[in-house]
């Protein structure tokens, strides 16, 4: 540090200083000031690069914004496809640049509809896909080829995938022209989301299945979207999100290698899904971390030769977690404030939660504002008019630095376990996002950590009533009169046939998709489909930390 | 009987697998000194009731983010009334509006919800408040 640093920094600490602590949300300490002196040490060429050059710092793309903006696709789903498509509809015509599927909880943990696990759950946190029919009616009028859809789905993303190949086919575009993503990322299942169906090594087998066949079949879709945003919704701290995520991309580069294929082969297609929380400048540095080790492990650990392999591209959805029940419309600032950090992290993708999704799934009023925030960021805030402006910021930098330090150890611990797969085994990750978590909520009741309406700020009186979307039982009762119709109508023969080839295949080491797809086209369902690679594959099961 | 400490059954019935809460209270009882078994994810209201019964717990407390509560929560008291194990107390959390909170407590079909900013504390009070130990 300079004299002039320390002179200034001895008269700073005769001052007053406003109750702490200054922490991040990792628990790295913040300076009240940063200076040259704290980042002497950073060389452009080798630690930032320029945007879309080695190792992509400062942005993944040469033009980011100034050539095209990030696409603005809102998570979406509920009750059947009959209401998600004039919702997709809508969000559309509303300005919305790609579609992304929320499904409910029967179909992500594999069940149709009419299963008994399915009860009371049919349509309620996104929508009820038991079908190809279903898949149909969800892009009625909606033209594959036309439209990038990300769809979030993990343990059988296999069959949605599937099922959505297929239903572009019957509108007649090939497979080759389809643009979107699979969330398909099972080892943040067993870490945090918890929606897992199958054991570590038949799900890895699928996944790298769907590597394969997207190399030759579907090659502008993105096979995998390598997940933070669960990680740290469970609790993490951002460090955790990115060094966690990070681990479980080099897992699978590894499994991809290790099942035949040449990094290069798949790596392009690798994408990548973080959180936006509300500590503004660690999530940017944190981003700007993420695609920097990306890079530099590819390269140099992986050996990657195509460019396009060391790109780390992702797509940022606002924090659900740090949404609060008192006072709501507050959250439509938090999520301004973290939608404004994913940009300025140079994120390729973005959602923006809803006020009222602490208590629902969004109105129609409240993902109308949570569009309208990306399009006053994007057109009124001026901040994408140049690329990565906070480059060379003292500390955002600094930050930047620390966090890709911290994430250097978190990967030396992991590969003490034996890798991403058997710290899981050992529970290390869960222990860590449940040790975060009490943490935060501790900080909170002690007031170290002053969340606005809960423990500052709070209203005597009580909230007015908000409209909140409400799903209709019926749904689930129309839903599996539909499902019982399909099952008469279609050939029952035919769906054997598929299913029985399908669990061979299964039993073997054949690339599954194609057997999926025969099963898909003759209408089996998804719990069918599920049903014949659990008698294979077996069930995972895990032994809870708290 | 002889009791000191009070047992709770942390559950998550349903098919959502979202456990930080659970988790967070499953911790924060433990740490007041409760007996706190966490009955782990995806468990069926029958799961559950049985497990709340056979570790003889005094409460149970589950998480329902799914928006299933206004079926999860009747099924569970209906079962601890089968099974005649009404005095096993029943208190929830999650992502449940006002509206079913009043409706499910008038009806009966639970104790008490705490959702997203009730603090671990609070909860506690509550637990301590309305089990009864007995000498």
């Amino acid at each position: 540090m300079s004299n002039n640093f320390l002179s200034w920094k001895a008269n700073y600490d005769t001052l007053k200083e406003r109750k702490g602590p200054f922490f991040t949300v990792s628990s790295v300490p913040i300076d009240p000031l940063y200076a040259p002196g704290h980042t002497v040490d950073i060389d452009y060429q080798r630690d930032l690069g320029n945007p879309g050059e080695y190792p992509y710092t400062r942005g993944v793309q040469a033009n980011m914004y100034r050539g095209r903006l990030w696409t603005m696709r809102m998570f979406a789903g509920f009750a059947t496809a009959t209401e998600s498509n004039e919702r997709y509809k809508y969000l559309l015509s509303q300005g919305q640049t790609g579609l992304s599927v929320a499904f409910d909880m029967p179909t992500i943990m594999g069940y149709d509809s009419d299963h008994p696990r399915a009860y009371g759950e049919v349509g309620r946190v996104g929508v009820a896909i038991d079908s190809l029919q279903d898949m149909e009616t969800l892009f009625q009028d909606i033209p594959l080829d036309k439209v990038s859809t990300s769809m979030t789905i993990n343990a059988p993303a296999s069959i949605l995938w599937a099922m959505y190949i297929v239903a572009a086919e019957k509108q007649g575009v090939p497979a080759n022209k389809l643009t979107g993503t699979i969330q398909n990322d099972i080892l943040k299942e067993y870490i945090a989301q918890k929606s897992w169906i199958f054991p570590p090594d038949p799900s890895m087998r699928l996944i790298t299945d769907i590597f394969k066949f997207s190399k030759d079949n579907v090659p502008k879709w993105n096979t995998i979207s390598i997940s933070g945003y669960h990680i740290r919704e469970a609790g993490s701290t951002a460090l955790q999100e990115l060094a966690f995520t990070l681990a479980d991309g080099f897992a699978y580069v590894e499994a991809g290698i290790k099942a035949g294929l040449d990094v290069d082969d798949f790596a392009p297609r690798l994408s990548f899904f973080f959180n936006s929380h509300t500590d503004f400048f660690e999530e940017i540095a944190k981003l700007r971390a993420a695609r920097r080790i990306w890079a530099r492990h590819m390269k140099g650990k992986y050996g990657a030769k195509n460019e396009k392999s060391l790109l780390l591209r992702f797509h940022t959805q606002t924090a659900g977690c740090s949404l609060t029940g008192p006072q709501m419309e507050n959250n439509i600032v938090r999520t301004a404030y973290q939608a404004m950090a994913a940009v300025l992290g140079g994120t390729q993708s973005l959602h923006t939660n809803s006020m009222d999704e602490v208590l629902a799934l969004p109105s129609e009023k409240s993902v109308q504002i949570a569009l309208r925030t990306q399009q006053v960021l994007a057109y009124e805030t001026g901040v994408t008019n140049t690329i990565d402006p906070l480059a060379g910021s003292y500390f955002v930098e600094t930050l930047t630095n620390q966090m890709e330090e911290g994430a250097e150890e978190y990967f030396r611990k992991i590969d003490e376990l034996g890798g991403v797969l058997g710290a899981i085994r050992e529970n290390f990750f869960q222990q860590e996002i449940a040790d975060a978590a009490y943490r935060y909520q501790k900080e909170i009741e002690s007031n170290d950590r002053i969340i606005v309406g809960i423990n500052g700020f709070v209203n005597e009186k009580k909230d007015d009533k908000m409209e909140l979307l409400k799903i209709d039982p019926e749904v689930e009762r129309a839903q599996v009169r539909k499902l019982i119709a399909l099952k008469q109508s279609r050939d029952n023969i035919r769906v054997q046939t598929t299913l029985t080839d399908l669990k061979e295949a299964a039993k073997g080491s054949d690339n599954l998709i194609p057997k999926i797809m025969d099963s898909v086209r003759a209408y089996a369902t998804e719990g069918e489909i599920i049903a014949v690679l659990k008698d294979v594959f077996g069930e995972y099961r895990e032994q809870a930390v708290f | 009987m002889n009791k000191t400490r009070i047992r709770v059954l942390v559950g998550k019935p349903g098919l959502d697998g979202h456990d930080r809460g659970a988790k967070v209270i499953a911790r924060a009882l433990r740490d007041a000194g409760m007996e706190v078994i966490y009955s782990g994810l995806h468990q069926t209201p029958e799961q559950l009731v049985e497990a709340a019964i056979q570790e003889d717990v005094d409460l149970i407390g589950v998480s329902v983010l799914s928006g299933a509560h206004m079926t999860i929560f009747p099924r569970i008291k209906e079962l601890l009334k089968e099974q005649n194990a009404e005095d096993i107390l029943l208190m929830g959390g999650g992502t449940i509006p006002e509206e079913d909170i009043e409706a499910l407590i008038t009806a009966g079909h639970v104790e008490a919800l705490f959702t997203p900013g009730a603090t671990t504390t609070e909860i506690v009070s509550w637990i301590r408040e309305r089990v009864k130990l007995y000498e």
